[in-house]
């Protein structure tokens, strides 16, 4: 029904040349079975996140690259050389890897000079000056250098915390959940701010998170997990709009799952009105479904099909999202531009405009 | 930059290890566990393995009495502490008095005291020739003991009352937090709903605080059984002074065996008193309202009064009177108690203790950072064990240590004068390292809970940096873990070099002959009724011993910022 994606797969633009290979691992948390069979492919340069509700083993995931945690199954490549495998392990401080912690783990003791130099002392005292002055610049923190890290704004600590992962040019660069502790207007800024850093720098990454703008923010490639497993693996943009299984669609951002009955190859017969795919459905005539719809699929129209009363709104500014509850006491969640101002109660018309239906057949539900 | 190596070239150590092989710092803690546990599975070991005949004649003769003395000095002791500590923990925390923020640290000051100490100042202070009975004679024209009544100080009574007055204060503390940390707004339900102070205090504050008061009358009881210095004095015999009297005495080392082995039962029954009390009171302390100030009665007139009696009586009688009675005597006998021997006992006790205490720091050490880097139930287990020595007597020690190091000795002797013709001697047993190893073992869990705590603030996500950024483990601790928890270590030092300054049955009976500390030396001269020449190096003792009181002390008046302010 959707355009499959290439699993696994790296950005088409970039040597196809793998730096991070995880090849079906299982792991342990706490005695429990956290990570089944996973699998993920990471190219030099490329910026990928797995993106999951908390406890679905992602941060595991993340603690076996970085050799924190023995596999039951599988193995792990850097650089085509196996730094994990079935009882046995690189250490972490040979693996050459950088961390960035969601609580920014700064030595508390030493200054933001010295936090930064802590993983060069292979180098010359020289060496290291140079190295620490040109982390200190990118990441404009020279004026701060002589500082310790309570000293310091959450923005501060997060750039330390990044510089100092990076000054050692590790050959993989791993955050987890690194934006969580930053307020949401800084986040975003953050967000952006190390994905123009490492695209800059050409810096292979590995992130986890539990939150999706955060994904979107900096993966090149999302993988998508629940129960220890990636779900889906893709760009943020087919993550959307192509979510393959009703746990992503539900997942990731809003939206609601609309009944109805596969008519011929391409349409769903909706109480809503008929819907139209411009693909096959690959369903059989008369098979039950969802199609997900999404709040910007309904589109403000006066002369539209569907006759609605206003339940909620939230102002957002350019939009305003509102629940609407329709004749056929159908709830739909609808993004409309914030000059279709709508008081509670109010009747709005509107049209579902959908030319690519994203179909669940109904039993998956139980996913 | 150009210098950094490429991300191409390899790290040389990038090799594979296994993950099978068990790690040394697991490896270690275990041994350094079992180490510490040597001496109580030797105690039965040898207590159940011995044919001695003088087990079955001390249980026809002494062990009755032993027992039977053992029970009243514990009873006794609970009581007192729990009256005087619960009272006067009640008093400072929930009242408002002239005085009270000054007592609040001074009842902490008879901690500093040993009890064999002040049953030596009070000795002095009550005995026929002291000054309370010449100034009774004096004022009442009595001339000899025959003339009046004067209670016997050197009995079960007396080791009571001392025990008592220098060990309040392990409840006065606990009680103390217990209180503060009591939901304001229970106790200010209790009040609206018409309960008067007392009521309140006996139906609502004092049940919340059970759990607490019971691990410090716990903790009161393990250095009540743990005495010797204050019963051998007083010819109280005890289980402890029975151990020692069997041992050194009738030279039966079985016969002692057996003895401990009968007080672990006791041991076993206080750290589970410990223990399940620990348990509750996580149930019943939350800190939701800690900094919120608490409702304070106001007392005035009588009851205030009444209150400063109260809390006064234990520091004076605790603290003042032995300090006064030791200084006094310190000052008369200085011409015979500052001799060069004196120094050199100084000195050994020093040197012990500061080796001692950096010893435990360092095993502190190991097994906190082997269960912080491994973690699982068999590091949960060997931390556990590790630290158990804090319950068990020094007496004990003392037998559970010299069997196992006599033995090692003399079989190693014998096999040295078989193949190569000559003696070893004693390496272990009669030199410092069999008190050494007492002292570790008996203090570990000070430094054990210091560290651990420490440890369990930092982040393990800073561990995790330090190794991705190139450190192993060691050097993770060396120059990441160490300098954050420098404050804890200092702490660890300081308290169990106090705690071996003062300890006195595990040094008098592993001390290498003719070689004495300051406690053991206060000891002898007090054994011959010398107490003006042991009253210096008392002194001293209870000088040393100030030091983390008053520590505490200066914690506890910063703990409370609400109590600051006093309100209505």
């Amino acid at each position: 029904m959707q355009v499959t994606p290439a699993r696994h797969s790296g950005a088409p633009s970039k040597a196809p040349r793998p730096l991070l290979e995880v090849r079906n691992i299982s792991c342990n948390y706490e005695l429990e079975r956290a990570v089944f069979d996973l699998s993920l492919t990471v190219n030099r340069g490329e910026q990928v996140c797995l993106l999951g509700p908390s406890g679905c083993g992602k941060t595991t995931v993340l603690r076996a690259i970085a050799g924190f945690h023995p596999l039951l199954t599988g193995g792990i490549f850097i650089n085509d050389q196996q730094v994990s495998a079935v009882g046995a392990m690189v250490p972490p401080e040979a693996r050459r890897v950088g961390m960035v912690f969601q609580d920014h783990a700064l030595f508390p003791h030493l200054s933001v000079r010295q936090n930064i130099a802590s993983g060069l002392r292979q180098l010359s005292a020289h060496e290291q000056k140079t190295a620490v002055g040109d982390m200190l610049d990118r990441m404009g923190l020279s004026r701060h250098a002589e500082k310790y890290p309570h000293e310091l704004s959450g923005g501060q600590q997060q750039r330390v915390a990044l510089a100092r992962a990076l000054a050692p040019k590790p050959l993989l660069l791993l955050m987890d959940e690194p934006f969580s502790n930053l307020d949401q207007e800084l986040r975003e800024h953050m967000g952006q701010e190390v994905s123009d850093m490492l695209k800059e720098s050409d810096i292979t990454c590995v992130m986890v998170t539990h939150d999706q703008n955060d994904a979107f923010a900096l993966g090149d490639q999302v993988g998508v997990m629940a129960d220890g497993a990636i779900i889906q693996w893709d760009t943020p943009y087919n993550l959307y709009h192509q979510p393959r299984t009703h746990f992503v669609a539900d997942f990731i951002g809003n939206g609601i799952f609309l009944p109805g009955t596969v008519s011929g190859t391409s349409r769903v017969v909706t109480s809503l009105g008929d819907l139209d795919s411009n693909a096959d459905l690959e369903l059989a005539a008369d098979t039950l479904v969802e199609v997900l719809i999404r709040p910007d699929d309904v589109v403000h129209d006066p002369d539209g099909p569907i006759q609605a009363t206003v339940r909620r709104r939230a102002f957002k500014g350019a939009e305003i999202m509102y629940t609407l509850r329709t004749a056929e006491d159908i709830t739909l969640l609808a993004l409309f531009p914030s000059h279709a101002n709508f008081e509670i109660g109010d009747d709005v018309s509107a049209r579902l405009a959908v030319d690519h239906l994203v179909v669940f057949q109904k039993e998956a539900e139980i996913t | 930059m150009a210098s950094i190596p490429s991300e191409l070239k390899l790290t040389p150590g990038m090799k594979l290890r296994r993950t099978t092989r068990v790690s040394p710092w697991t490896l270690g803690s275990v041994l350094l566990a079992l180490l510490a546990l040597l001496p109580v599975g030797a105690v039965l070991f040898f207590a159940v393995g011995s044919s001695d005949d003088v087990w079955n004649h001390l249980v026809r003769t002494a062990l009755p009495d032993y027992l039977s003395n053992t029970l009243w000095l514990m009873l006794g002791v609970g009581l007192s502490v729990f009256l005087t500590g619960v009272s006067t923990a009640w008093l400072v925390t929930m009242c408002r008095f002239p005085g009270r923020r000054v007592f609040e640290w001074l009842l902490l000051l008879p901690l500093a005291i040993p009890a064999y100490v002040i049953a030596y100042a009070y000795t002095d202070f009550l005995e026929y020739a002291g000054p309370v009975q010449g100034l009774l004679r004096a004022v009442f024209g009595w001339h000899s003991a025959r003339d009046y009544f004067f209670p016997e100080i050197r009995s079960l009574g007396g080791a009571i009352i001392f025990m008592g007055l220098v060990l309040y204060p392990y409840v006065y503390l606990l009680a103390r937090s217990a209180f503060l940390e009591q939901s304001v707004n229970v106790l200010e339900v209790s009040r609206v709903l018409g309960r008067g102070p007392w009521r309140t205090f006996s139906t609502v504050s004092l049940p919340a605080a059970r759990p607490a008061i019971a691990v410090g009358v716990s903790l009161a009881l393990m250095e009540t059984l743990n005495d010797y210095g204050t019963v051998d004095f007083f010819a109280v015999y005890t289980m402890t002074a029975g151990l020692v009297d069997v041992w050194l005495g009738m030279g039966s080392l079985a016969g002692g065996a057996q003895i401990a082995t009968t007080m672990l039962v006791f041991v076993v029954a206080l750290i589970s008193l410990e223990r399940i009390s620990r348990r509750h009171q996580k149930v019943y302390q939350h800190s939701s309202s800690r900094f919120r100030p608490l409702p304070a009665y106001r007392l005035k007139g009588s009851h205030a009064g009444l209150a400063v009696v109260v809390c006064a009586l234990p520091v004076v009688a605790g603290f003042v009177i032995p300090v006064l009675v030791l200084g006094r005597l310190a000052v008369v006998y200085f011409e015979d108690s500052w001799t060069p021997a004196f120094q050199t006992y100084v000195l050994n006790s020093l040197v012990l203790s500061a080796s001692a205490a950096l010893l435990a720091l360092a095993v502190a050490l190991f097994i906190a950072y082997s269960r912080r880097l491994h973690g699982g139930r068999l590091l949960a287990l060997t931390t556990r064990v590790a630290a158990l020595g804090y319950a068990v007597p020094g007496a004990v020690l003392a037998v559970g240590i010299l069997v196992p190091f006599a033995t090692f000795d003399n079989a190693l002797d014998a096999f040295l004068r078989e193949t190569v013709g000559i003696s070893s001697g004693l390496l272990l047993s009669g030199t410092v390292a069999a008190v050494l190893f007492a002292y570790v073992v008996r203090f570990l869990a000070v430094a054990l809970g210091q560290v651990e705590s420490s440890l369990e603030k930092i982040s393990p996500s800073v561990d995790m940096a330090a190794r991705t950024l190139g450190y192993r483990a060691g050097q993770t601790l060396v120059r990441y873990h160490l300098p954050l928890v420098r404050g804890a270590m200092l702490t660890a030092v300081m308290i169990v070099f106090v705690d071996c300054m003062k300890e006195l049955p595990a040094t008098l009976l592993l001390r290498p002959f003719n070689f004495e500390t300051l406690a053991t030396h206060v000891y002898q001269f007090a054994s011959d009724e010398m107490l003006g020449e042991a009253a210096l190096g008392s002194l001293t003792i209870v000088a040393v011993g100030l030091i983390p009181v008053l520590l505490l002390s200066r914690m506890i008046s910063r703990s409370r910022p609400g109590l600051a302010e006093p309100t209505g």
